[in-house]
This record gives C-alpha cells, sequence and structure tokens, in this order.
C-alpha cells in the first residue's frame, strides 16, 4: 500500500495519503523530514492549550496583564440595523462596516478603500448617510442603521434600486450598494433643501430643491465609480428625483464640436 | 490598527476627567480624519473618549449679536442652518466645499479645526517627519513638495493645514471656546488657535493637554451679500485644495467699508492678510486696487522647489474671489 522507499519511521499512510506525497515529489529523506514536520505542527495543535498556559507561566507578570488588557477592549453594543436589533460583543476597534459584512453577515455594504475615500460602504444613519469603513460600531449605540439589504420592502425594491437597475448604473456592481445608498439619502437631502458648493445662493434656499445634473453629480462626487458608469447613474438619480422618466441624452460629437474640442 | 479602550462618557465633564487617564487619551469627533490615521498607524492613541453625541451640538446667538456653533454639531448641519446661510454665506460655501455629503455629516466642528495634514510624508509612516515623529526629520522640505507651504514654514515643517472651513473662520475672526480639563472656560482667537511650525511641527495648534472645543464664536454678521469662497483643486470636487481663498466685502457708497481675507492651503495655518485687508479699506472695489492687494497678499512668499506656481495661482485667485464677492449683488 506505501511506496518502495518507505522508511521503519515514518508513520503508516493510507494510500491516498502516499499519493499526495509521490505527487508533491516527496521521497525518502525529503518525505521523512516533511512527515517529521508534519507530526510536529499535528502535536502542537493538540498541546496548545498546555502550552500556552506554560508560556503565560513564565512570561513576566506585564506582559501578561497587556494581553488581557487587549482582550478586554471588548465592547458590548445593540446595533439597531434596518429595524433588527442585534447584539454585539466587539473589540473596541471594530469598524461599522467589518461589523456588519464580518459579523452579521450583512455583506451588501462593500470596502473599497477602508480610508472614506470611495463611497462603497456608504449607509445611512439616523437619515444621513455616512462611511461605515470611518465609523466604529461601538459609536453606533442608539442608532438607526439602515444599509441597502434594508431599503426593499419585501419583493418590491425601493425605486432607487430599480432606477440603478433600468438604467445600467453600473458595470461591475462593487459601487453599487453605496451609491444607492448615498443616492437615497440625496433625495431627502433635496426635500430638506440642503445646499450644495455648486449652489448659485446660500442666503435663500427653498425647499423641495430641483436638483440639475451638474447638483448631482456635486452631491454624489462621495460615491467613486471606477467603471465609469456616472452617465447612467445621474440618469437612475434624475428619474426617482423628478418622477421624470429620463433617457439618454448623449449623443456622438459633430465633427465640428470635435474639431472646437481639438483647437 | 493598534488597540485602544473605548469610553463613551454621558457628559462633557466625564468626558474632561477620561482625558486623565492617559497621556495618549484622545478625544473622538466624527472620526472622519482620526480613524484613518489610525489606520495608518500615525496615531496611536491609548484611549479613545467619544465626544460627538454630548451637548453642544446647538446653534445660538449671543449676547454680541454673534452666533455660537455648537462644536460637537456636524459640519453639514452647521453648513446648512438657516442662520448661518443667511448671515455667514461664506462659511456655508467654504464648509460645502469641503470633502463630500458623507463626510461633512460625519465631521463635527471641533473636529474639523482638529484635523491634520495631507502631507504625503506625514501619511507615510516609512518616511520622515517631524510631526508625526519628532526629530525624524522633514521628507517634504527637499522632496515632492508641489503642494506644501509657501509661508511661515520651517526647515522642520513645510505641511499645509487642509481645512476649507477655517480659511473663512480666519477671514470671519472667528473665536475658539474650549473646556479646561478642570472645568473652567477659556477663549482663543481664531488666528492664534493654529500655529506655526517652528522646532515643534507635532503641534499644530495651541490647545492644552486635556483641552476640549466646546464652540465656535463668530461675531456680529458681516460680509452676508458679498462673499466668495474659491478653491482650486486638482478636480472639481472632493480634492483637497491647491490654494483657496475666503473673500468677504461690506461695501458702502462705492466704497469698500470692510474687507475679511484669508488664503487656504498656503501655511501650516489659515493665512489671514491682514495687509491685504487694510490696504482695501475706504478704497474702490476696481481690479486695480484687487490686483494690488493680490500682489500685497504675495509679497513674503517662499516657495519651495516644486509650489513656486501658488504664488501666481493665488494672485489670480484672490483678483477672482474679491471680484465674484463684489458682483455676487450688485
Amino acid at each position: 500500500m506505501c511506496t518502495s522507499d518507505k522508511s521503519p519511521n515514518e508513520p503508516q499512510l493510507t494510500e491516498d495519503e502516499a499519493q499526495v506525497l509521490d505527487d508533491l515529489g516527496l521521497h525518502g529523506e525529503s518525505r521523512r523530514r516533511f512527515l517529521g514536520r508534519i507530526s510536529a505542527a499535528s502535536l502542537s495543535v493538540l498541546f496548545a492549550p498546555s502550552l500556552s498556559s506554560e508560556i503565560f507561566g513564565k512570561s513576566t507578570p506585564d506582559e501578561v496583564v497587556a494581553e488581557i488588557q487587549a482582550l478586554l477592549n471588548e465592547v458590548q453594543v445593540n446595533l439597531k440595523i434596518n429595524n433588527t436589533v442585534k447584539p454585539l460583543r466587539i473589540d473596541s476597534r471594530m469598524t461599522l462596516l467589518d461589523a456588519l459584512r464580518e459579523r452579521l453577515q450583512l455583506t451588501g455594504s462593500k470596502k473599497g478603500c477602508g480610508h472614506g475615500q470611495c463611497g462603497a460602504c456608504t449607509v445611512i444613519i439616523d437619515g444621513k448617510r455616512k462611511l461605515s469603513c470611518l465609523t466604529l460600531a461601538a459609536t453606533c449605540k442608539d442608532k438607526e442603521i439602515t444599509t441597502v439589504e434594508g431599503l426593499a420592502e419585501g419583493s418590491q425594491l425601493h425605486p432607487m434600486q430599480a432606477a440603478f437597475l433600468k438604467h445600467d448604473g453600473f458595470q461591475c456592481g462593487y459601487c453599487t450598494s453605496g451609491q444607492i445608498c448615498s443616492s437615497v439619502a440625496l433625495m431627502d437631502e433635496a426635500k430638506n433643501g440642503e445646499a450644495s458648493y455648486v449652489s448659485e445662493d446660500f442666503t435663500e434656499v427653498p425647499k423641495n430643491l430641483e436638483l440639475s445634473e451638474e447638483e448631482i453629480r456635486e452631491r454624489m462626487s462621495g460615491n467613486i465609480c471606477r467603471c465609469g458608469a456616472y452617465n447612467n447613474i445621474v440618469q437612475a438619480i434624475k428619474e426617482v428625483h423628478t418622477g421624470q422618466e429620463q433617457a439618454p441624452k448623449w449623443e456622438f460629437a459633430t465633427t465640428a464640436q470635435m474639431q472646437q474640442a481639438q483647437s | 490598527m493598534r488597540p485602544f479602550t473605548f469610553i463613551a462618557p454621558e457628559t462633557i465633564e466625564a468626558a474632561l476627567s477620561a482625558s486623565a487617564s492617559s497621556e495618549k487619551a484622545h478625544y473622538l469627533g466624527g472620526g472622519t480624519n482620526l480613524i484613518d490615521l489610525m489606520k495608518e498607524d500615525v496615531e496611536r492613541p491609548s484611549h479613545l473618549i467619544e465626544v460627538a453625541d454630548l451637548a453642544h451640538q446647538e446653534i445660538t446667538k449671543t449676547a454680541s449679536g454673534g452666533y455660537s456653533l455648537g462644536a460637537m454639531k456636524n459640519n453639514s448641519d452647521t453648513a446648512n442652518h438657516p442662520d448661518i446661510r443667511k448671515h455667514y454665506p461664506l462659511l456655508t460655501m467654504a464648509m460645502l466645499s469641503a470633502a463630500t455629503a458623507q463626510i461633512r455629516n460625519m465631521a463635527t466642528n471641533g473636529g474639523n479645526l482638529l484635523q491634520r495634514t495631507r502631507c504625503p510624508y506625514f501619511y507615510e509612516t516609512s518616511m520622515p517627519c517631524n510631526k508625526r515623529e519628532p526629530g525624524s526629520g522633514c521628507g517634504a522640505l527637499k522632496g515632492m513638495n508641489g503642494n506644501h507651504a509657501i509661508f511661515g514654514w520651517s526647515e522642520s515643517c513645510v505641511a499645509t493645514n487642509p481645512s476649507d472651513m477655517c480659511v473663512a473662520l480666519a477671514a470671519l475672526e472667528a473665536k475658539v471656546q474650549v473646556r479646561q480639563p478642570d472645568g473652567t472656560e477659556r477663549t482663543i482667537a481664531f488666528t492664534d488657535f493654529h500655529r506655526l511650525p517652528g522646532d515643534r511641527p507635532e503641534k499644530d495648534h495651541t490647545l492644552k493637554k486635556g483641552e476640549l472645543i466646546t464652540a465656535i464664536e463668530l461675531p456680529a454678521p458681516k460680509f452676508s451679500d458679498h462673499y466668495y469662497y474659491l478653491k482650486i483643486r486638482e478636480r472639481s470636487s472632493y480634492a483637497f485644495a491647491m490654494t483657496s481663498v475666503a473673500a468677504g466685502l461690506e461695501l458702502n457708497n462705492g466704497m469698500i467699508t470692510d474687507v475679511a481675507l484669508a488664503l487656504g492651503a498656503v501655511a501650516h495655518k489659515p493665512w489671514k492678510l491682514i495687509a491685504s485687508e487694510d490696504f482695501l479699506r475706504n478704497k474702490k472695489p476696481t481690479s486695480d486696487n484687487f490686483t494690488e492687494a493680490a500682489e500685497i497678499a504675495m509679497r513674503d512668499a517662499k516657495p519651495l522647489k516644486h509650489n513656486a506656481y501658488k504664488i501666481e495661482m493665488g494672485k489670480k485667485a484672490i483678483v477672482r474671489s474679491l471680484t465674484q464677492a463684489f458682483e455676487r449683488k450688485a
């Protein structure tokens, strides 16, 4: 059952195991060395608990305290996400984004840059769009968090989700959940009459703003789409914002326009 | 990110006393800069004391006819507060030019004043930086310094302050209200709040250990008809300024009766143009006078190897923003 160069020291192998070693080209001395290491590793796994207690026993008291303190940075937080309260014990360092993705399996929110530069992690906290990658989960106690998973009502998509589908507001889709959460919050900002840097006047801003394309682009600048689906994204947002069907606006440049652009 | 103890005090007083728990305790506002810097291993606090949800969320009228901006209020709600838009549109415009809607929703007013430089040598821990690691040298002084200071820098640091809000606050002559760890209050003139690098570039501002910003006080409204915040950057949105100008004019009978002028992204602190302001007072708002004010502003500029462009750009930006401010309402 084993290959010819089996040494007396080699543990009993099944045919499958021997085949794997043959396939790896491990014969003779190298095979024995490999098996020796494997068994050492298995041993250390088996005896890890007693080994680690021995290490702790030998180390200085200060080091042990530091190690335990690191574990004590646990924070208990009840996250209210999409109208469901999720109690969590987390490391104080955990961002809201990591809590959503790694602990609550809400993987709709995406980690793009992790530094607040791309907007893929945008969620809505207490009605405002924010970056979950720069928000510590520990700071979200008692706050209402809406992620892209919480926008639809049952099988009924949120109008913004439907508009993104209709207008092809994406290619790879990685930025899409951030784009959608961001634009959903933008609709409220327009209703509340919030100004932007490109607003004409800041002293008198009416409620229920009608956003121009330039305004939508400025206000969505925190959501980067590296596929460059911006035209379709703006179209989708405009359709929801105005309630009127939008058709693609672009057309090929004329020869005269090309010449003017090149001069 | 290195481990830290998270503290969520219920009151300002509790936050102040928590700050005494360690030399390396740090207040946490919106986190848009601090959490990022912790991920980059630039900031290494032992304790984070959350203050963003505490008191000082209001915008109120002051006894002197001005307004007080709560330090814990976020940038979006401050910029879009009806009274601020109406009386201090220069501040609104500057604040809305900054970052993105998401970041402005998170960032607090107090935190905006404390944001750290965007110098790439400060961010990159494998590079020397006296601000991050005193004594390690300045990578930018002889390195890539295209976006660095032309005023007030020293051999130990050529970094700039990245805030837009602070440029308008310097122009408007705001004041910063702080609580000391013992609970007493003190007020700092805005132009004294940030400091020049000198040989202590690790200190961005004049706050003492444990002090907490509680409010920003604005003087009685001015420049609400003629104002402009011009921000020049490498793309039209969501970028830090290469040069920015906050300009405000008060006009009467075709004369400039008062003027507010400050530059951003040119120094370690918002750069108030006092000599240019003095020149423009009681002059006519003509393009010749605006040009002369711009010349005066740039008189003492000391460019580095890659940022001499900021002198010409700064002059043009000053003239343009004054012109825009003048023409906003005829």
